[in-house]
């Protein structure tokens, strides 16, 4: 089922993916959340599409044309956030200082020690949209990269995609857990409930992906989120037990406290301490990605705290 | 002959030990776990709450003694 709309645009792109007339749509939001969720949704085309919208509209130009303009402005808002962030100015910043020396409250710490139930259902929800393809965007960059660097990714990926093993495959857990949680699992159903910062997260990572010119980005962002997944995964899983979630959500959980220690090594090293190599004069753009994914998650951890009281 | 390295053993500074492909690993207390991923990270911090794998809890070490940052063997 596509979205409520946000605003206008989001209206009018709805409206036009059911009827197939798109000629006359404009590329104005109202809004960041109108903009947010008209792009979420021209980027779930490319994913798993809508029962009522016609497969076809995947390369729909003008849809093609509203999605340009959406990116346009949003990766230049996000290009602002880096470049005004101190972290910018630091000539010999790499990707581990990057991580080590961003800032951000932890979402996972109010889960461990303090969340009640319902606050970890509406993270759970929140979660859903990313996790429930969870490494999806990533594997866009695979055919964009060199021998080395696909060869590291794909080590990786093929982790998060199970191992060939279609049981452990993440996002397959990631479901699991949710309906043990008594929660709907199906397609990105509580996509009404989440709130911008959660889109802008999900459009980040598939902006990334999809722009081959953004390739570098795609990496740090990848790295910077393998790099801060093990810890927060072992708070989360903490959390979920002392509220007596069902075992499989923590288990969850546990895997990504095991496996994103070892995916962290090999995404700054093997992947982007690779493409660098190659691609010198990418690395703002590394930088820029990894940024940007810890930003975001910041925004999102910030706006839960604050309307739990917490901030 | 190879284009590219790949070792199998890899060690991370002021990390856990990487080792790619199917291994046994005992642990201090004499039980064997098998690797189950590609790519497995052994801990070799001793901190670690799922030894002998690496859960990211040296990073909190380094955090803490950042001034002493190189761990023993
Ligand atoms: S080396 Fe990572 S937890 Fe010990």
């Amino acid at each position: 089922m596509l979205p409520k709309s946000r605003g206008t645009l989001s209206a009018d792109v709805f409206t036009a993916l059911q009827s197939g007339s798109t000629a006359h749509l404009g590329t104005e939001p109202e809004s960041e959340e109108d903009a947010q969720i008209a792009l979420w949704t021209l980027y779930e085309l490319h994913y798993r599409g809508f029962d009522e919208v016609d497969p076809e509209l995947e390369w729909d130009p003008d849809l093609l044309r509203v999605r340009r303009s959406l990116e346009r402005t949003f990766e230049a808002d996000l290009r602002r956030q880096w470049e005004e962030s101190p972290l910018h100015a630091d000539p010999d910043l790499d990707l581990t200082g990057l991580v080590e020396r961003h800032d951000g409250p932890s979402l996972a710490r109010f889960v461990r020690r303090k969340a009640d139930r319902e606050q970890v259902l509406e993270i759970l929800k929140h979660r859903s949209i990313y996790h429930l393809k969870e490494a999806d965007p990533t594997s866009w960059v695979v055919p964009r990269l060199e021998t080395r660097v696909k060869a590291a990714l794909m080590e990786i990926q093929f982790d998060e995609y199970g191992n060939g093993d279609p049981n452990r495959l993440h996002h397959h857990l990631f479901r699991r857990g949710m309906e043990a949680a008594g929660l709907r699992t199906d397609h990105a159903c509580y996509i009404d409930e989440v709130p911008v910062e959660i889109l802008a997260m999900n459009n980040a990572v598939t902006m990334f992906g999809l722009h081959r010119r953004l390739r570098g980005a795609a990496l740090g962002h990848f790295a910077a989120f393998e790099s801060t997944s093990s810890i927060p995964s072992r708070m989360l899983a903490q959390g979920l037990r002392r509220l007596d979630f069902p075992e499989q959500m923590a288990a969850y959980y546990d895997e990504h406290v095991e496996a994103d220690a070892v995916h962290e090594q090999v995404a700054v090293r093997d992947v982007c301490g690779a493409y660098l190599e190659e691609e010198p004069n990418d690395r703002d753009l590394v930088l820029f990605g990894a940024f940007t994914g810890m930003e975001l998650e910041a925004h999102y951890a910030r706006l839960m705290l604050a309307q739990w009281g917490e901030s | 002959m190879s284009d590219f390295d790949r070792p199998t053993v890899v060690m991370c500074p002021a990390g856990p030990m990487l080792l790619r492909g199917d291994h046994e690993v005992q642990d201090a207390d004499g039980t064997v776990h098998r690797t189950k991923r590609p790519v497995s990270a052994v801990c070799m911090c001793g901190s670690s709450a799922t030894k002998p794998w690496c859960d990211g809890t040296h990073k909190l070490l380094a955090a803490r003694s950042r001034e002493s940052d190189k761990k023993p063997g």
